[in-house]
């Protein structure tokens, strides 16, 4: 990655969820650490999610959900990505999700799953390793 | 006074001399002692540091003003606080037996959870509903379900606290007809709905309709049971869930008087006597990680509101000067690491909130950073209540930690904090305007971003988390809900919507919409629409159209 260009980055919760004490604290984070952050805010559809992504123009994706609609609701955002065409936005996720869940939704292009207890920078080196920019 | 100057000397003296003696040996772990709300905590408290505190003006007796000893008179001593697990998940059929297993485990009161999509007052084969479907908790449609939900439940015996906010009075129209069908008359109820609409725009983030027709369905619920429910505890004025979003202590008992406020103040608006209802408001708070904190927190809560009762809205029967509570341990405290570890953090929150008195109190699972909990999770929660109740001796005299130097301090410590947030919000015109000002988020936000830098920097340690960390292998019993209960749901709703008698559905649906148009009491028109089958979503989309819906401010 050129360090001259700004990672952008779209926090988004999809699906009904209203735990967004998590979503805010990453988007945060996330700018202290240099990035440019579009937070949706919550109630998001899937479709509403890409569109977003798209219109912001950013390079990565984070998810959040406590509600256990991950399984749902992940894939379905991935598969909109593609039809799309776009492949080349990271996706990351975050919230109450199980271990048994993670290789699923890893297998539907979700880069990396943070569950609680994630350091704030593991999430920022994460990114910042893994990004197309 | 004399003794106050020998006093000070003396401590002095030990200050100088013993103190710094083994200072200079052994240095102490930290320069500064915090709660893990930030407030300084001293090396050692006297009485100087509660010479001003006036024990019957400040502390008085159990069951009496200002209650800071608890509103019962005998403490736990009659009864035991309500042991109620917040429960429910997929279909009506599979939390019904949930809360059978539950009851038959010695559990005294039922809490009901539903599902994302019921409590936005969605029906669950809605579009925004994929994927949400009995997942935190229990789907409900119409009453149909809700007659599933308490099969073979007495609800004459039964108290229930149903977790709803925005569309509580459907949830409770519902109620009350499914007690009708069983025989039991609604005068006769006991529970409580949460209705605490103000919390969802800052922490929660179940709202509908905007902030004007959501308070007036809370006045109409205050209306209605004040006439007809005298058993029933018409809101749940919530901190639990602005301590969950990250705020500190002082900032939760702010916060939550400061809505409490709103509440009573719109009531009073609405032509209440404030005496008529104030004794059915009953709140909710977290138990969260620091021991002594906490313990102080529950009882300058309680202070606080009986003098705001009191003094500004001048209650004149002491009942509506009582704060009587339910507690949950911190589900944020719960790791993911380690998870057994949490059934211990579970185990001081539970005796904190009964050494602050709770009323009634939900423990945590030791699963639930992971996943809902296993039955067997649930039962060691339950069991975590009933050994402090049972076994350890401290619900046997009433609030024994009274008159410790530090804990009198800290209380009011924590009343004077909560009482300068409240006259800032004061200032700003009210909760309702501090909200749509985005103080109260702010002010949390805030709060929760240093709480995780300080963990990530290990100023503060957890325990498996950032200190004492192991490799651990994730074999854990999840508790999965089934995705064909989602269809399940789906299918039994269409059923419903062919068999049931549609014509009533839409002139009570109808009826509904010109009420909501002009200013009749809401809770007969939807108990009239729950009677005949109407569903949860059809009742909120004539609100909706009539109301509009709320769109959160970008922060």
């Amino acid at each position: 990655m050129s360090s001259s260009k700004k990672i952008r980055v779209l926090v988004a919760k999809p699906g009904l969820d209203g735990h967004d004490r998590g979503a805010k604290i990453v988007a945060r984070a996330l700018r202290d650490a240099g990035m440019e952050v579009i937070y949706t805010g919550l109630r998001q559809t899937p479709e509403m999610v890409v569109r977003a992504a798209m219109d912001e123009g950013v390079h990565c994706i984070g998810l959040s959900i406590l509600s256990g609609a991950h399984n749902a609701l992940f894939p379905k955002i991935m598969e909109l990505l593609k039809a799309e065409g776009v492949d080349d936005v990271l996706v990351v996720g975050g919230g109450i999700i199980p271990e048994d869940d993670i290789p699923g939704l890893k297998e539907a292009g979700i880069g990396e799953i943070f569950g609680p207890g994630t350091p704030l920078d593991e999430i920022v080196e994460y990114i910042r390793n893994n990004v197309k920019i | 006074m004399g003794d106050k100057r020998t006093l000070t000397t003396a401590v002095k003296r030990w200050d100088e001399n013993t103190v710094a003696k083994t200072i200079g040996k052994y240095p102490e772990r930290k320069k500064n002692f915090l709660t893990i709300s930030g407030l300084p905590v001293n090396r050692l408290y006297t009485p100087l540091d509660s010479e001003n505190l006036d024990y019957e003006q400040d502390l008085g007796f159990p069951g009496e003003y200002p209650f800071t000893r608890g509103v019962q008179p005998t403490g736990y001593r009659g009864r035991l606080w309500t042991m109620r697990q917040y429960s429910g998940f997929a279909t009506a059929k599979e939390s019904n037996k949930r809360f059978h297993f539950l009851l038959d485990q010695g559990q005294t009161g039922l809490s009901v959870a539903f599902d994302l999509p019921t409590q936005i007052g969605y029906d669950s084969d809605h579009p925004l509903a994929l994927g949400e479907v009995g997942k935190v908790g229990v789907a409900i449609d119409s009453l149909a379900d809700m007659e599933v939900l308490f099969d073979k439940i007495p609800l004459d015996k039964v108290s229930t606290s149903m977790t709803i906010n925005a569309d509580a009075a459907v949830l409770l129209a519902m109620y009350i007809a499914v007690a009708e069908k069983q025989g039991v008359s609604m005068d006769k109820l006991r529970g409580t709905i949460q209705n605490d609409i103000l919390k969802e725009y800052v922490a929660r983030g179940t709202y509908i309709f905007p902030p004007t027709p959501s308070m007036r369905l809370i006045t109409d619920t205050f209306k209605f049971c004040s006439d007809k429910m005298p058993l029933w505890n018409t809101i749940s004025i919530s901190g639990y869930h602005i301590r969950e979003a990250g705020s500190t202590a002082v900032q939760e008992v702010a916060f939550t008087i400061a809505d409490g406020i709103a509440y009573v103040q719109a009531a009073i608006d609405a032509g209440l006597d404030v005496d008529a209802f104030a004794s059915r408001l009953s709140f909710f708070f977290g138990s969260h990680s620091d021991f002594l904190e906490e313990i102080c927190k529950f009882r300058a809560a309680r202070r606080l509101w009986a003098r705001i009762m009191r003094e500004r809205f001048h209650a004149k029967q002491d009942s509506s000067c009582t704060m009587r509570f339910h507690t949950q341990t911190a589900g944020c405290t719960l790791t993911a690491q380690q998870p057994d570890n949490n059934i211990i953090r579970v185990t001081l929150q539970a005796l904190q909130a009964v050494l602050g008195g709770t009323q009634s109190l939900h423990t945590n699972s030791r699963d639930e950073a992971l996943s809902l909990p296993t039955e067997a999770s649930v039962q060691i929660a339950l069991r975590t209540q009933q050994i402090i109740g049972y076994e350890s001796g401290v619900s046997d005299t009433v609030d024994p930690l009274a008159g410790s130097y530090y804990i009198e301090s800290l209380t009011t410590e924590i009343e004077n904090k909560a009482k300068e947030y409240i006259q800032k919000i004061d200032e700003m015109g009210g909760a309702p305007a501090a909200i749509e000002k985005g103080f109260i988020q702010k002010e949390i936000h805030e709060a929760a971003y240093s709480f995780q830098k300080s963990v990530d920097e290990k100023e503060r340690v957890v325990v498996g988390v950032n200190k004492f960390q192991v490799e651990e292998e994730h074999k854990f019993d999840y508790l999965r809900v089934n995705p064909a209960s989602e269809r399940d749901q789906v299918k039994r709703l269409e059923d419903l919507r062919k068999t049931r008698d549609n014509e009533k559905v839409k002139t009570t649906l109808q009826n509904l919409r010109v009420g909501a148009q002009g200013d009749s009491n809401l809770v007969p028109l939807i108990l009239e629409a729950v009677r005949v089958y109407a569903t949860l979503g059809e009742i909120c989309g004539v609100l909706r159209d009539v109301f509009g819906e709320y769109k959160a401010a970008d922060l």
